[in-house]
């Protein structure tokens, strides 16, 4: 039978650069198993921005550790490609008084951590975006380390060299259960094929599934998948630096090095599934929207609609860690729409955490047993 | 593996202007659907969406697997299929609110 140290269940951003973080740390027998292709769970249909402008010290400083990472991410891991990581800055708009106080006091906890944001008054938020509609701004908050990166090759980037470091990676291989001893410790994992793989050690960074992966497990976690659409222009001359995001709208625009728009827009009546369908009524709603803020946008042909699913928690805020009533069951799960940015932290915190080395940062407050203890995070700053 | 006949400067992907020898070097790395070469090369994500290379591609994937071209799973294909002005679909809306349609 085959056997291996650790098992990954899912080929996103989080399950490669987990993957690679274990090896990295000399962990040689890790096997990969994705069902599909690499990056054709949420990964491969996100907006891919990122961004260290966190209204909770924690956010701040796994956003402001993983951007600091994909900023040498080529270095590092000897990628042959480029991630693509454009650094033009998030330009976060506020159009309410309570909005803008609390930006005021993000800022604040920002700067207090090194994070050169700064609050922007609407003159300059035309200034950084000279197409953006003032209107009722009252204000907005920039960050120029923020930015957009293209995350198949930063999902290619970590598979290749975790592979070159003697990772297993197995595409189009679902996994369809988890086996456990008498004593309720991780055994071993069953492929679709009827292939079983011994394992101490299971990692599920399944995404959206991560709940049907938890069930493998008799694990139920409190999280739920939802659509979130998004859509794509045809590339056109470079006119905007930054991401624009307005919390209020629920929606964010940006521009790629590649000159196409990237933009989604949240629907608070999408109901909890695993639908990746798309609408006409999302295309209505964003192009309104963005127009109003930004009329240039209208000469703008949209190419291609699509749509990927959030993991939900139930306080937005992702879950790392081992389940206590299973040994040997780690999860990364729940990223609740922000997953892609915090990934160079997660491989990190989650390698540390499985081979029981000293974390690099103290994120024991992200364990499942917060929910049952109540003590949610709130974290006020999430579209 | 046997190479496509074509010369590697030639262009696959007009749209995107994406390279046999780009092409290859992916098939070369075990990313061997459409899927695959679409998503992580960008060709077939230009404006004609694939229109132009998808027959290319299929048959340097062929030419590397020895697959038949017709046993290749195509790619996903996306709507719009016709590239839109983000103000028609704005004025749709506007023109539906107007007729009490609401907006929400
Ligand atoms: C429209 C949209 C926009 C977004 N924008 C952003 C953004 O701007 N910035 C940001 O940081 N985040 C963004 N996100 C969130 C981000 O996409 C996710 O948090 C992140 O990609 C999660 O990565 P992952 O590796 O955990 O999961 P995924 O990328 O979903 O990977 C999980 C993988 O597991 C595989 N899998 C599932 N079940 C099995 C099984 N049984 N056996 C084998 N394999 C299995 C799946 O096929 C999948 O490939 C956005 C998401 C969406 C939908
Ligand atoms: S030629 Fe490849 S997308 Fe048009």
């Amino acid at each position: 039978m085959k056997t291996a140290d650790i098992v990954i269940i899912g080929g996103g951003i989080n399950g490669v650069s987990i993957a690679y973080n274990l090896a990295v740390r000399g962990c040689r027998r890790v096997v990969l198993l994705e069902r599909k292709t690499l990056a054709s769970g949420s990964t491969g249909r996100c907006g891919a921005g990122v961004r260290m402008q966190w209204g909770t010290e924690m956010n701040c400083r796994l956003a402001r550790d993983s951007i600091l990472r994909f900023e040498r991410l080529n270095q590092e891991l000897e990628y042959d490609g480029d991630i693509e990581f454009k650094q033009g800055g998030y330009l976060i708009l506020a159009f309410h008084q309570r909005q803008w106080e609390q930006f005021q006091k993000n800022v604040a906890l920002q700067n207090s951590l090194g994070i050169p944001s700064r609050l922007v008054s609407p003159a300059e938020a035309r200034r950084i975006v000279p197409h953006l509609e003032v209107g009722d701004l009252i204000g907005g908050t920039f960050c120029p380390k923020d930015g957009h990166i293209n995350p198949f090759k930063a999902t290619q980037a970590y598979a290749e060299a975790a592979a070159r470091l003697g990772v297993e990676i197995r595409k189009f291989t679902e996994t369809v259960a988890i086996g456990k001893d008498a004593a309720g410790r991780v055994q071993r994992v069953t492929l679709a094929d009827g292939e079983v793989i011994e394992t101490p050690v299971v990692v599920n960074a399944a995404g959206p599934y991560s709940q049907l992966v938890g069930e493998m497990a008799g694990v139920a976690l409190p999280v739920h998948s939802e659509r979130h659409q998004i859509l794509v222009t045809e590339p056109v001359a470079p006119k905007q630096g930054p991401m624009v995001m307005s919390f209020a709208h629920g929606l964010y625009c940006q521009q790629t090095p590649h000159g196409s728009f990237i933009m989604g827009i949240g629907d608070p009546h999408e109901p909890r599934g695993f639908d990746t369908g798309h609408s006409w009524q999302f295309l209505e709603d964003v192009a309104s929207k963005v127009t109003t803020m930004m009329p240039a946008l209208k000469e703008v042909r949209v190419v291609r609609q699509w749509s990927g699913l959030y993991n939900m928690t139930p306080d937005a805020q992702p879950i790392l860690g081992e389940i206590p009533e299973v040994p040997g069951y780690f999860v990364a799960v729940g990223f609740s729409g922000h997953g892609f940015m915090l990934a160079p932290m997660t491989g990190v915190l989650l390698a540390e955490m499985i081979l029981g080395l000293a974390p690099t940062m103290d994120v024991s407050m992200l364990n499942v047993g917060r929910f049952a203890r109540g003590e949610l995070i709130r974290e006020p700053s999430v579209v | 593996m046997e190479p496509s006949e074509k010369s590697p400067e030639i262009i696959i992907c007009r749209c995107e202007d994406i390279t046999a020898a780009e092409v290859r070097k992916l098939i070369t790395k075990g990313y061997r659907t459409p899927d695959e070469v679409k998503r992580f090369s960008r060709c077939g994500m230009g404006q004609c969406q694939g229109r132009t290379c998808r027959n290319l591609v299929l048959q340097e994937i062929s030419a590397a697997t020895g697959q038949e071209v017709k046993d290749i799973p195509m790619a996903t294909f996306r709507p719009p299929t016709k590239p839109v002005k983000l103000g028609l679909f704005a004025k749709a809306r506007a023109e539906s609110a107007a007729e009490g349609g609401g907006d929400r």
